[in-house]
């Protein structure tokens, strides 16, 4: 039996608060928690596939969600074509010139013998190369962001569906992934967790200033929908006539389908990966990987690869990342670099892992939804419990004031103590690794 | 002259803000050196440690300056340095004992710590923002500049004007009377020793008798001090934001790796390594170019990176160090 009749007690209990919601507040704030609780699942369970099958420390979860949002608008915007005709072929040009620099640096520290000339000729290339990129790129970056600025000044898309952006987010992600997986596995466990931090930090800050990109902080707004409009549904007369058959308002109502149709688009894609990783997890590659996870010098020993084996993992949940994040964007319509935040982003999705259990794919979906619903309503319960304790104060008063204020941030903490709470007293998480 | 000139904007906009930078990069990475080498895991949460100090320094010193206390010249806040050193301390030592000190007796795996110390990262980046905000505080008084570049140019005669913030000076005198002071300790004195052993082997120094909670206690005192400095120095050259203390995380535990995990001489070589790197990377070389070749007219800034890319510097020298010399450049005790 994969889930015990206390496990499935468990998710009844999550989706009864959720479903709670939808009759006391509405049931589209309800299909908003469960919505975004999808897409919180599937990156608890790229985090549980490094942590959980691996032990792989990545704190870099936000570079890697936001490199999938990238590609969703790489994909299903339309292009640009007079920013393609100003300098996207020169911009692709450099950006070419650029690799090839690097890729002829490292073949020089491969090739020459070690010493002064080595050094010397790596420097050169390295510094010439710089400075060819510059001379292709700046000029082409700025003919394409002199194009209409206000609206586009970027190169725009490939005017594909939004769905195929999905995939092509978990491959951006594995590629970024890659990359910093060869350079910082296989040292320290917190060598990776600064890596990785560094990584997603230097990811959102191209796409915060790579203007001919993502349009940096001037957002990237209206991707096309892989689901109706709701207006279109609205003016649509026998979806009209349909919901208010039914007795609904047609305005909500039109919402509401928007929102189960992303629902069911996200369930199946949450119940294909849960599927697959089980499957993974049950096999010998997933037996392997918790071998070399509880006593690498072992696992070593008996002729297993444990940094290849590393890497293989850490850029498979990197790309489960990278999927969730595709998703989150096509859910949100818009690409907005500066809401990109660690505390968001990285941590809270391990606090998911963490509190679901690690090692356990059905903890990882379960945490996923109970720490995105705490997430949303600690707020409102946060400033409910501060009008409680501050009713007995003047109005006006200071204190009150600050406390009414402050409320806002009651979330971080809230979710820090619940972490640590689970570390310490449960911490093999709400359903433990089997 | 023009190359004075040259030289007079390269330490107005590169070496006084680096060995400043440096300064309080250093301290920051002394902490995370000090608790990596005693308690033996990487702490996420000193970011919001120093946010936590810096605020505790705040509030008081907001209180003197209601009351009109001041320190003529020098910033109220030094004054206000002992209180929010004792509050850090309190609130690290109390997180020991409920938090930390069960896995220290559990002999938890390292990468357990650094989890829990998410945990706490999450609960002081929260409790400072409820009790602060999230907005810019200001909290600096006394005089703003040591010199200013108006002042520098009338007194020199030279086109390019030094200015030299009186924080600046502040912050490296600060820092160099901390850091002897804290060399002095760990060299000298018995209790110092005693942590140095504790670090170097923990089984040999607890045959010999030191207890080891004191000498977590006294870690953690130092750590406080250290990261309630470098909070407040940075505030006070900058300005207070809780976010931005989040985000030197970065660039503290790269100097901290770059120098060599566990060895606090290597903390402030990383650190400075660190902010000038950052510092020079991402300055325009225009102004000095101007000067040292007249003859040749950039049209473009002669800047490599634009400042928004200074993660990506201390995260490539971070990578570079850990390719070739995973140790560190002072020999840490990683790996």
């Amino acid at each position: 039996m994969i889930l015990t009749s206390r496990d499935l007690l468990l998710f009844a209990l999550v989706f009864g608060l959720i479903i709670a919601t939808g009759f006391t507040q509405s049931w589209n704030v309800a299909l908003g928690i469960f919505n975004m609780g999808l897409i919180s699942a599937i990156m608890a369970l790229g985090v549980n596939m490094q942590w959980g099958y691996a032990g792989l420390f990545n704190i870099g979860v936000m570079g890697f969600v936001a490199l999938g949002g990238l590609g969703a608008v790489v994909i299903s915007m339309p292009p640009v074509n007079d920013a393609w005709a100003a300098g996207g072929l020169r911009v692709i040009f450099a950006l070419l010139i650029g690799l090839a620099t690097i890729i002829g640096a490292a073949q020089l520290w491969k090739r020459m013998p070690k010493g002064a000339p080595r050094a010397l000729a790596i420097i050169v290339v390295l510094v010439a190369g710089f400075f060819i990129f510059r001379a292709l790129f700046d000029p082409a970056v700025e003919a394409i962001e002199a194009i209409n600025p206000a609206t586009l000044g970027y190169l725009g898309g490939l005017g594909l569906p939004v769905l195929f952006s999905w995939p092509v987010g978990a491959v951006l992600a594995a590629g970024a992934a890659w990359l910093v997986g060869k350079t910082a596995l296989g040292l320290r466990s917190d060598y990776l967790a600064i890596a990785t931090l560094g990584i997603s930090e230097i990811i959102i800050a191209v796409l915060k200033n790579e203007d001919w990109l993502s349009r940096g902080v001037k957002n990237v707004i209206g991707i096309p929908r892989p689901v109706p409009y709701e207006i279109d549904l609205q003016n649509s007369e026998s979806f009209v006539e349909r919901a208010t058959s039914w007795g609904f308002d047609p305005v909500i109502a039109s919402s509401i389908t928007v929102k189960l149709a992303y629902s069911s688009l996200f369930l199946t894609v949450l119940v294909i990966l849960l599927w697959l990783s089980q499957a993974a997890l049950a096999s010998p590659w997933g037996r392997m990987m918790r071998a070399i996870r509880d006593n690498e010098v072992a696992a070593e020993a008996m002729g297993k690869d444990v940094t290849a084996r590393h890497l293989q993992i850490f850029v498979l949940g990197s790309a489960v990342c990278g999927l969730a994040g595709a998703m989150m964007t096509t859910l949100d319509g818009q690409l907005t670099p500066s809401s990109y935040q660690p505390l968001r982003f990285t941590f809270l999705v391990w606090v998911m892992v963490i509190v679901g259990g690690s090692g356990n794919n059905f903890g990882a979906v379960l945490g996923g939804f109970l720490i995105w619903y705490l997430w949303v309503m600690v707020e409102p319960f946060g400033l409910t419990l501060i009008q409680t304790i501050t009713s007995g104060m003047t109005d006006g008063y200071w204190l009150k004031d600050h406390l009414l204020e402050s409320a806002a941030h009651m979330r971080l903490l809230t979710m820090g103590l619940i972490l640590l709470l689970v570390l310490r007293f449960s911490p093999r998480g709400l359903i433990p690794e089997r | 002259m023009d190359l004075l000139n040259a030289l007079v904007a390269l330490a107005n906009f590169v070496i006084v803000p680096g060995i400043a930078y440096g300064s309080q990069l250093a301290l920051g990475a002394l902490g995370v050196t000090l608790i990596y080498g005693i308690l033996r895991f990487s702490n996420f949460a000193h970011g919001d440690t120093m946010a936590f100090g810096a605020m505790s320094t705040i509030l008081f010193t907001w209180w003197l300056q209601s009351l009109g206390v001041s320190l003529g010249p020098l910033p109220t806040a030094l004054l206000a340095l002992p209180v929010g050193i004792a509050a850090t301390a309190l609130l690290l030592l109390t997180i020991d004992k409920f938090v930390y000190k069960f896995y220290r007796e559990q002999k938890a795996a390292p990468v357990i710590l650094v989890i829990v110390s998410m945990g706490i990262m999450f609960v002081m980046n929260g409790l400072v923002r409820f009790i602060i905000g999230v907005d810019d505080q200001r909290f600096a008084d006394g005089s703003r500049f040591l010199i200013t570049a108006r002042e520098f140019k009338e007194m020199t005669g030279l086109q390019e004007g030094l200015a030299i913030k009186s924080t600046a000076l502040l912050t490296v005198v600060v820092a160099i009377i901390v850091v002897a002071a804290l060399f002095w300790f760990l060299n000298r004195t018995r209790t110092g020793k005693s942590m140095r052993a504790f670090s170097d082997n923990e089984d040999l120094a607890l045959l010999s008798g030191i207890n080891p909670e004191r000498v977590v206690m006294i870690t953690w005192i130092i750590v406080a001090a250290l990261a309630t400095i470098a909070g407040v120095l940075y505030g006070l050259d900058k300005s207070f934001k809780p976010f931005t203390y989040f985000q030197l995380l970065l660039p503290i535990f790269a100097a901290a790796i770059v120098g060599g995990l566990g060895s606090p001489l290597g903390a402030i070589a990383g650190g400075f390594v660190i902010a000038f790197s950052e510092v020079l990377i991402t300055y325009a070389f225009k102004k000095v170019a101007g000067y040292v070749l007249p003859a040749w007219e950039p049209d473009s800034l002669i800047q490599l990176l634009s400042t928004d890319y200074k993660f990506a510097v201390s995260f490539s020298i971070l990578i570079i160090v850990l390719l070739f010399r995973p140790t560190g450049l002072f020999r840490g005790k990683a790996l």
